[in-house]
Formats: structure tokens, C-alpha cells, sequence
């Protein structure tokens, strides 16, 4: 142990394999707090998977402006760091715009983050969309009805699950083998190809986390296979 | 304040090693007066450590790591025609992951869980225990939470079935005292650089009764059970370090004791903490807290500290490679959520009780503002999630 603050130097936070601006937004977050007349907050995440994000939008009820915003994290650095970068990013800006921000947006922001790291750049991305969501359907913004229930729709889910050791979604590298649904009962079919299989378990808490949030699904199986 | 995951070198071990890097540079296998000053360095160093456990000195083999001593140990002595591996929920991952991937040589293995403090189960250990048994293999202290196992009565159970029995004492050596003959061990890991001593060495006792298969192949070194020209300086420094180790242990036990306690009472203020592992002295190791800070994520924390200059380690997921929490305090029936908000501080004899007190502070300080911007809090709704999920059903 050694006494005295801050005593580490850049060159020693990129050991950390974290970048400056990680650790800028992690030790100084911006938008910190609960806003107090938000018109509309979502959470994401779970204390138990060890990420959870809350987000508060003040939204022009003419030009649908975001005119505020704040966040509440639970979660590790890049968690901090990415809810807090986002809310930067969409302050000032319309819903629309603000719709446009991917799950990526937020890492690139950052100058990245580890591929262990990257569904923390989802979450914050999907919190940010569910508020957005939340506050459309409120004043009837939604365009068409809500989607069916279909295996597209669960592929288009899926593209939010990040490989942790590649940091890339795994609809894009193709390890998604066959989705079924019959019943609201969810059959996802993975395969880990050279992944190591240390990160099945995660992969599938987070499969089952997004696939059970979408609207008429029961139950989620996912399988395996190399 | 992560001296469990390793500590720093004694000066007199630094200075012990020295010449074996520069003149005394030998060979111990060559025959001239350079191989033989060599080769007395490694036979003085293996007295001294085999003295430390009350062992002989041709019981001690010196690996390259504690893992490697765990991996020689345990895929060493299966080779006999028996197929069963018993193990806890509980050890570190070199014994663990060493036992799972045996189950693909066609083993069958049995991982004993654990009581609350961390206690393996030994009335469900003696009942999976029969004549197909290769090998149980259990921590002496555990290296989360610092809980001592009775080896005794493991020992004992094992010699009067027969059974080979394997332990992990990497974190216990120089912390509490070791008599292979007393546990009835049969095999042992010692470790290194946790005692003040070099990485790159570690040691396995092997009783002399004991026969393993080899893992390493190539020259006769290690009285042919490990090839491999001998890391002298490494083993003269381990020998130094765990002599010294050994016969400061008391002061060294009695010193970190008190830090650590005054350390648990000052952490244990902080609303929201609680102890994992036992409380009572002498079932724990000396050196080691493990405490979780609910409604903060341990990663996050560990890194504001780390900007303090303060060292820890956590068994939050986030910061495990696979995304999982710590299997050590899952087993001990921690909820996720509480293993994520987890810190282990362990200390050495350098530590000071300032040290301590600076530490109090400074997490006090960093829950404090963690907690201020947590999106989780006491009598918070577990997430959106759940509000969709009981909105749809």
C-alpha cells in the first residue's frame, strides 16, 4: 500500500487498460444525480449482474429537445464512465438525434473500452433508448403499434449481446445459429466457435436478461455448441 | 493492502539471492566446482524449507509456481486406476480448474460445499470418500476470506481409508504453523512470493511413500520427479523467506492480527457492510478481511482507492475475466449483488496501524460518494426489468 493521492500517471491508468477519458468521466462524472422534474426515467440492469443505470430526461414538449438530463449508476468504472459520457452526448439534442446514438457511440466517445468492457456501452445505450421509448408512448410520438414477437425482432435483440472477449456483438460474428418461437418459449441456438467457454455464462445471463424483457416472452432457452 | 496476492521481497532475501545471479552462477547439474557450489546452494535451500514443515529435505520438490506445484500434485498422483477426485467449492482456481479438467481424462469429481464461514462439510466429505478415490484435495486457508480448515481431521479421515490426500497451503505458510507429519498430508503446496520470498519458485511436499507421475520431462533434476535446470537463486530465496518466515511468526501473527481487526472494526462502521468468513481469530488467517459494501459495485470502488494509493482486490464480476462473481463467496451463499460489492484487504508485517487508519477513511469516504450516484440503493426496485416483466405477465 502506498499513502498520497492521485499518485498514478497516465501511462499507469492505461495499464489499467482503461483510457484517460474513462478515467475522467469514472473520477469526475458528469450529470450525476437524480433530476428532480424529469419527465420520464428508466432503469436498466440488475444488482445482480453488477450493472445497473438509471436515466432521467427533461424533453421541450414542442421541439423535443432533451433540455436535461442526469444519471444514477450502479456498476464498475466503464459502467460510471459511459452512463455519464452519454448524457453529455444527447444534452441539447432532439429525441430523434438522440435515437441515432448506437450502442458503440459511447465507447468511441471514450476513446474506447475493453472488449470486456463494451455491454456497458449497450446498457447505457439501451437506458438512454427505454427513457426515450417510455416518453414517446406517454404522448402517443410511437409510430405504428408495438412489434410482434418474432425471431427477427429477438435478432435484432441479440445484437446487443457483446462476445466479451471480441467486444463485437454476436449476431455479427455470426455465433448465432437458430432462434425458434412457439408460445412465447424462446429457443436460442449459440455457437462459441473459438470463444472460450469461461464466457458461456455470461453470455447466456445476458441472452436471458434482454430476450425476457422483450413483450410476450415466457421463457429463454439457449443452447450451446462449439 | 493485497498482500495475498503477493508481498514484497525481505531485503535479506534480496541479498541472500544476489550472488547465485552474478559469480555463483553454476549449473547444478555440471560436475566441476562450480556445479557443485551450485548444487549445495539448492540442497541447503531444500533442508531449510523441508525443516519449516517438519518434512525431510528429498520430500520437497521445487516447481516454478505454486500453480505448478497444485497441477504436479494433482495430475501426478492420478494415475494409479482409481477415477474419483474429491475437492471443495472453494479452492483457488490452480486446485480447481486443475480437478474440472480431469473430469475430460474421464474422472469423476465431487466439489464439497461449504457453511457460511467457510468450513468444508466433513461428515459429507467422509461419505464421498471410498475405495475409488484418487485423491481428495482440500485449501488449508482459504485465500477470499481466510478461513483455516482442520487438515487433522481431513488427515485423518483419508490415512484410515487410504485415500491420497492433497493440500493447498500457499496462503497459510508463515501464517500458521505447518507439520505435514501432523496433518497426515501426503502431499503439500508452499508458496513463495506470499512470504516475502521471489516469484518464479514454489514447492510441492511429496511424502516419500508417495509415487507421482511426472509432468515435466527432460533432465533427472528434482530427484527425476521435475526437469529443468534449477532456479537457484529463486530457491535460495524461498528458503530464506520462509526461515525467516517461520521463526517471526508469532510477532508477525500477533502484529497483522491487530491491524486487521482494528481494520474490520473500522470498516464495519460504515452502514451497510458486513464481514465475509468467520470472525474468531483462530479460524481465520491473520492477514486477511473480506468485507462487502452493498449497494456499491467493487471494481469501482477498487479503482477509486487505487487513485488513493490504496491496494485491494474484489470479487465483483466486473472485474473477473468470465463476468462472474467469485466463486468463493457464491459458495458461502452470498447473492450476487453482495459478492459484487466485495473487497478483500490483506495485509503484511510492513503495514502500519496509520496505514490502516488512512484506509478506514478513504473508503468511508469513496462508498460514501459511490453510493450517492448509485442507481441501486436500499428498498430500490431491483431494475426495469423486473417492473416490464410483472407488467406483461
Amino acid at each position: 500500500m502506498r499513502r498520497g493521492s492521485r499518485h498514478l500517471n497516465s501511462d499507469d491508468v492505461m495499464a489499467l487498460k482503461y483510457t484517460k477519458k474513462v478515467m475522467d468521466h469514472f473520477l469526475h462524472p458528469r450529470n450525476m444525480g437524480e433530476l428532480k422534474d424529469a419527465d420520464v426515467e428508466a432503469t436498466d440492469g440488475s444488482p445482480a449482474c453488477g450493472d445497473m443505470m438509471t436515466i432521467g430526461l427533461k424533453i421541450d414538449p414542442k421541439t423535443h429537445k432533451i433540455l436535461d438530463v442526469k444519471f444514477k449508476s450502479y456498476g464498475c468504472a466503464s459502467n460510471i464512465a459511459t452512463a455519464s459520457v452519454i448524457t453529455e452526448m444527447v444534452k441539447g439534442r432532439t429525441l430523434e438525434e438522440a435515437k441515432k446514438i448506437k450502442w458503440n457511440a459511447a465507447a468511441e466517445e471514450l476513446d474506447g473500452l475493453p472488449p470486456v468492457k463494451m455491454h456497458c456501452s449497450v446498457l447505457a445505450a439501451k437506458t438512454l433508448m427505454d427513457a426515450i421509448r417510455k416518453y414517446e408512448k406517454m404522448h402517443g410520438l410511437l409510430e405504428g403499434g408495438e412489434e410482434e414477437l418474432s425471431a427477427e425482432n429477438i435478432r435484432l435483440e441479440l445484437r446487443n449481446i457483446i462476445n466479451p472477449e471480441m467486444g463485437i456483438d454476436i449476431v455479427r460474428l455470426k455465433m448465432v445459429k437458430g432462434i425458434s418461437v412457439k408460445k412465447g418459449v424462446v429457443k436460442i441456438r449459440i455457437s462459441m466457435g473459438n470463444t472460450d467457454r469461461v464466457y458461456e455464462d455470461s453470455i447466456r445471463e445476458e441472452i436471458e436478461e434482454h430476450v425476457k424483457a422483450m413483450r410476450g416472452v415466457k421463457r429463454v432457452e439457449v443452447g450451446f455448441s462449439t | 493492502m493485497d498482500n495475498s496476492a503477493t508481498t514484497r521481497m525481505l531485503s535479506e532475501v534480496v541479498e541472500a539471492m544476489q550472488p547465485h545471479f552474478t559469480e555463483k552462477y553454476g549449473n547444478p547439474s555440471s560436475l566441476h566446482y562450480m556445479g557443485i557450489e551450485a548444487e549445495r546452494a539448492v540442497d541447503e535451500s531444500r533442508a531449510k524449507l523441508a525443516e519449516c514443515i517438519n518434512a525431510e529435505p528429498y520430500e520437497i520438490i521445487f516447481t516454478g509456481s505454486a500453480t505448478e506445484a497444485n497441477n504436479l500434485a494433482i495430475v501426478g498422483a492420478c494415475h494409479a486406476g482409481r477415477k474419483k477426485i474429491i475437492t471443495s467449492e472453494i479452492e483457488h482456481s490452480s486446485v480447481g480448474k486443475v480437478i474440472r479438467n480431469m473430469e475430460r481424462r474421464g474422472f469423476e469429481t465431487v466439489f464439497i460445499g461449504v457453511d457460511e464461514e467457510g468450513f468444508v462439510d466433513l461428515k459429507e466429505l467422509e461419505k464421498k470418500v471410498d475405495g475409488n478415490t484418487a485423491l481428495v484435495s482440500i485449501i488449508h486457508a482459504n485465500h477470499e476470506i481466510g478461513t483455516i480448515q482442520n487438515l487433522e481431521a481431513i488427515g485423518k479421515m483419508c490415512k484410515e481409508k487410504e485415500v491420497l490426500f492433497h493440500s493447498d497451503a500457499s496462503q497459510s505458510f508463515t501464517k500458521v504453523p505447518i507439520d505435514v507429519k501432523k496433518f497426515g498430508v501426503d502431499l503439500l503446496t508452499l508458496n513463495s512470493h506470499k512470504i516475502h520470498g521471489p516469484k518464479g519458485v514454489g514447492a510441492l511436499y511429496v511424502r516419500k511413500e508417495v509415487k507421482l507421475e511426472k509432468q515435466v520431462h527432460g533432465g533427472m533434476q528434482e530427484r527425476n520427479w521435475r526437469a529443468g535446470t534449477e532456479n537457484v537463486a529463486g530457491m535460495v530465496g524461498f528458503a530464506k523467506a520462509a526461515e525467516i518466515g517461520v521463526r517471526e511468526m508469532k510477532r508477525n501473527v500477533a502484529k497483522m492480527q491487530k491491524l486487521r481487526n482494528a481494520l474490520v472494526e473500522g470498516l464495519l462502521r460504515i452502514e451497510n457492510a458486513q464481514l465475509n468468513g468467520p470472525e474468531s481469530d483462530d479460524k481465520r488467517l491473520c492477514n486477511i478481511a473480506n468485507i462487502t459494501f452493498n449497494y456499491v459495485e467493487g471494481e469501482a470502488l477498487l479503482m477509486r482507492l487505487s487513485e488513493q494509493g490504496i491496494c485491494v482486490s474484489t470479487g465483483s464480476a466486473c472485474s473477473s475475466k468470465s463476468l462472474q462473481p467469485s466463486h468463493v463467496l457464491k459458495a458461502l451463499g452470498l447473492k450476487h449483488e453482495q459478492a459484487h460489492g466485495s473487497l478483500r484487504f490483506s495485509l503484511s508485517k510492513f503495514n502500519s496501524s496509520e496505514e490502516v487508519n488512512y484506509v478506514i477513511k478513504m473508503v468511508e469516504k469513496e462508498v460514501a460518494e459511490l453510493r450517492k450516484l448509485s442507481a441501486y440503493a436500499p428498498g430500490k426496485k431491483a431494475g426495469y426489468y423486473e417492473e416490464r416483466e410483472q407488467a406483461f405477465e
